[in-house]
């Protein structure tokens, strides 16, 4: 069994502000960390790696720097890290993304057959969760988008049992391998590194993959290669304060039926 | 099996990682383990980093690692409730190579720190904290043990590095717990004037009177610190201020003084408010601080372990020193330990050689010139509540003109002074505390 792991570095966008004048945002001086969704994918990875066995691969593109992160990463228990590295993949939308993972993949799978990626929910600066699927898409897998976690891989039937957060409740599927399964932060945290893998971590380098490792095509990626256009950012106005009711001045009943009135007239009710 | 290393470093503050980059360059297998998510992420100290003692051990440290502003000069301010006596010294040759000294925030200077000797050799684990120490039957330390899974790691040597409070130290009973006396507090401030990066900075040069990119510290007694003994310190980073209030840990609870509270009304002492007039608050911490002084430093080693820096109360309180005190007893742990490796021999007799060096340095000498400033200072309040407030009124009377002739005014002044006997004294005791 080989399972996959996506990883991004992230800035920290709790950090991140808006310029208020050029509706840019202010990168200066932000740290990066990962994405924090790409946790539970790893923790999910990990577990199927505790219960079924599986080789952990982490994979990640980005700028050198990444190596941080995937070193990070690789601290809780995984086996092997990938950074995708290069001026072509950069300006790279989701679907360019995907395409560089995908290719990504495949070439993974020339060592070892890929039989499961994982990939968390969504990113927390582009919020757009179209990179799992659209990985799924690139490689013609199954996918299983907003995981709880993975029940059961039955490697001889080539199974797959995993539960889905649905909008109210939960649903739960088998489909077969290979497949994408995105994952969702109601799933397992992840698990405190062991010293050994922390150590193992220091002291290991991930591979950098340029263009030339993987089988794809320049002219699908970066900003070229990508089919959506930016065409501005700006931050969502402010929202002005609701109004208050106070009870201690107007008595319970009279504040909850002027509160009442309010959201009549405003057609809440 | 546990791994095994020549040396565990525990702590990687200024000292554990000045010996672990002394022992790296010679070559051990080291590693060091820090508490905190990166070096420097428990650091609260934005002061003054010496240039010669730091060089010592990281050669021309300050063209690569992000100091913030050579101190070019140093003021000392007695504040009465509303007013101020300053006193201070500036000196252009503190702006140029050899610099006497620079603002840091350690936060970011340790990080720096952290990844030189990571790219040394050394193994840094951060986020992990040492939580015992592991010894044989006979009482030896082996290794230590850590929050993590799977979390002992063996050693011939470990170096306690672990800062102020020191519970390692404590449960190989090297030392009983600090008395609160023995620690002082410190509440500090990043306070960011308005405006970009450059902006904050040319506010700040405006604010103090500095050329570009030089900076200045002032240490302020009296008033602040509500008769507590303490001090407030004041430093211009890049584009940020450093502020803050430090008393005996004893003092905050006998002087029922919150020390939040202390900072924030110290912020609004007029000599000081319209220096922060504007500013935001970017952070706020805490940490202590050694101030037992030499009678408090405990063994400095043991069999298969020494003790560095704060961990051993290495710290010089009356001169703000600690970083220097650091760096000096983190390098003489680190050339002991390569010298007990060449020799494969890791007892304290061996090891002792740590503590024998460093008594032939200004750490010790200085620590023991001092040995009874901090219980002195206890013992005579006035010099932290009387006596600035009288130095302050007797400086209104003297600037302030009035058509009172000066041997009137003289006479005046010198009646203020009260007892002189008493001040006579004051002064002497002050004099064999310090000589
Ligand atoms: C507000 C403030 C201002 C100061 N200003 C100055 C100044 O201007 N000039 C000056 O020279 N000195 C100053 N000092 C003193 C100076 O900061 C210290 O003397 C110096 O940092 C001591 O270095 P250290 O390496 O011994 O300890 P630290 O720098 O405190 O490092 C100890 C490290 O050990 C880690 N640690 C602790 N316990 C464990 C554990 N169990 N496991 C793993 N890791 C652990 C901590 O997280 C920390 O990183 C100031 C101190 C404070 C608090």
């Amino acid at each position: 069994m080989h399972v996959v792991v996506c990883v991004k570095q992230v800035p920290d966008t709790t950090q991140v502000r808006v310029d208020p004048v050029t509706n840019t945002l202010i990168r200066e001086g932000i740290p990066t960390v990962v994405n924090p969704f790409d946790y539970y994918a790893l923790e999910c990875a990990l577990s199927i790696k505790a219960r079924f066995g599986a080789t952990v691969t982490l994979i990640s593109m980005g700028p050198p720097d990444a190596v941080k992160s995937l070193k990070k990463c690789l601290a809780y228990g995984a086996d092997r890290a990938v950074l995708l590295t290069d001026r072509a993949f950069a300006g790279s939308d989701t679907w360019a993304t995907s395409y560089a993972l995908s290719a990504a993949v495949r070439r993974l799978s020339q060592d070892e057959p890929v039989d499961i990626v994982i990939c968390g929910k969504q990113t927390i600066d582009g919020d757009t969760a179209q990179t799992g699927p659209g990985i799924a898409r690139h490689l013609g897998w199954q996918q299983v988008t907003y995981s709880t976690g993975v029940e059961h891989v039955d490697p001889d039937a080539r199974t797959i049992t995993a539960e889905r957060k649905l909008e109210r409740g939960k649903e739960i599927v088998r489909t077969t391998l290979p497949v994408v399964v995105t994952v969702v932060e109601d799933a397992p945290e992840i698990r405190y590194a062991s010293l050994p893998g922390i150590i193992t971590s220091l002291r290991y380098t991930p591979e950098t993959w340029s263009v030339q490792q993987v089988d794809v095509e320049l002219a699908n990626l970066g900003l070229k290669g990508s089919p959506t256009k930016v065409k501005r950012i700006f931050a969502p106005p402010q929202r002005s304060g609701g109004e208050v009711v106070s009870v201690e001045k107007a008595g319970l009943v009279d504040a909850v039926k002027s509160a009442v009135d309010v959201l009549h007239t405003q057609g809440v009710l | 099996m546990p791994e095994k290393f020549d040396v565990i470093v525990v702590g990687a503050g200024l000292s554990g990682l000045s010996a672990a980059y002394t022992m790296v360059n010679k070559g051990l297998n080291v590693i060091v383990i820090e508490r905190g998510d990166y070096p420097g992420a428990k650091n609260v100290m934005g002061g003054v980093l010496y240039r010669q003692p730091t060089s010592e051990v990281f050669p021309e440290f300050w063209k690569e690692a992000p100091v913030e502003r050579p101190v070019i000069e140093q003021d000392m301010w007695l504040l009465s409730d509303a007013s101020a006596v300053k006193a201070g010294h500036r000196s252009e040759a503190w702006a140029r190579e050899p610099y006497n000294a620079f603002t840091v925030l350690r936060g970011k200077f340790d990080a720096w720190l952290g990844q030189k000797v990571a790219d040394a050799g050394a193994l840094i684990v951060p986020g992990t904290t040492v939580v015992d120490l592991l010894r044989d039957g006979r009482g030896r330390v082996i290794g230590v043990r850590t929050n993590r899974p799977d979390g002992d790691l063996l050693a011939n040597i470990v170096i306690l590095a672990d800062g102020a409070v020191s519970l390692l130290s404590e449960k190989i009973e090297l030392h009983t717990r600090w008395k609160p006396n023995q620690l002082a507090l410190a509440v500090k401030e990043i306070l960011a004037p308005p405006g970009k990066s450059d902006e904050r900075a040319k506010i700040i040069e405006e604010r103090f009177g500095l050329a570009p990119g030089e900076g200045l510290t002032i240490e302020m007694y009296g008033a602040l610190t509500k008769g507590m003994v303490g001090t407030a310190f004041l430093y211009t980073n890049k584009d940020t201020l450093s502020f803050g209030v430090g008393a005996l840990l004893s003092d905050y609870a006998e002087f029922k003084q919150n020390p939040h509270a202390l900072l924030q009304i110290a912020k609004q002492h007029p000599a000081l408010a319209p220096l922060f007039a504007g500013c935001e608050v970017r952070e706020y911490a805490a940490h202590l601080i050694p101030e037992g002084g030499y009678d408090a430093i405990p063994p400095l080693f043991a069999d298969g372990v020494m003790v560095v820096g704060d961990a051993a109360q290495l710290c010089n309180g009356l001169h703000r020193e600690g970083s220097n005190l650091a760096v000096t007893s983190g390098k003489l742990a680190g050339e002991t330990a390569i010298e007990a490796h060449n020799k494969g021999d890791f007892f304290g007799k061996t090891l002792s050689a740590y503590a024998a060096k460093l008594n032939d340095t200004f750490v010790i000498k200085d620590l023991r010139k001092y040995r009874r400033a901090s219980q002195h200072m206890e013992k005579n309040r006035q010099f932290f509540t009387s006596y600035p407030a009288m130095l302050n009124n007797m400086a209104t009377e003297f600037f302030t003109v009035d058509s009172v002739p000066k041997r009137e005014k003289q006479w005046k002044i010198f009646k203020m002074a009260g007892n002189k006997l008493k001040i006579a004294a004051d002064l002497w005791g002050l004099f064999k505390v310090v000589k």
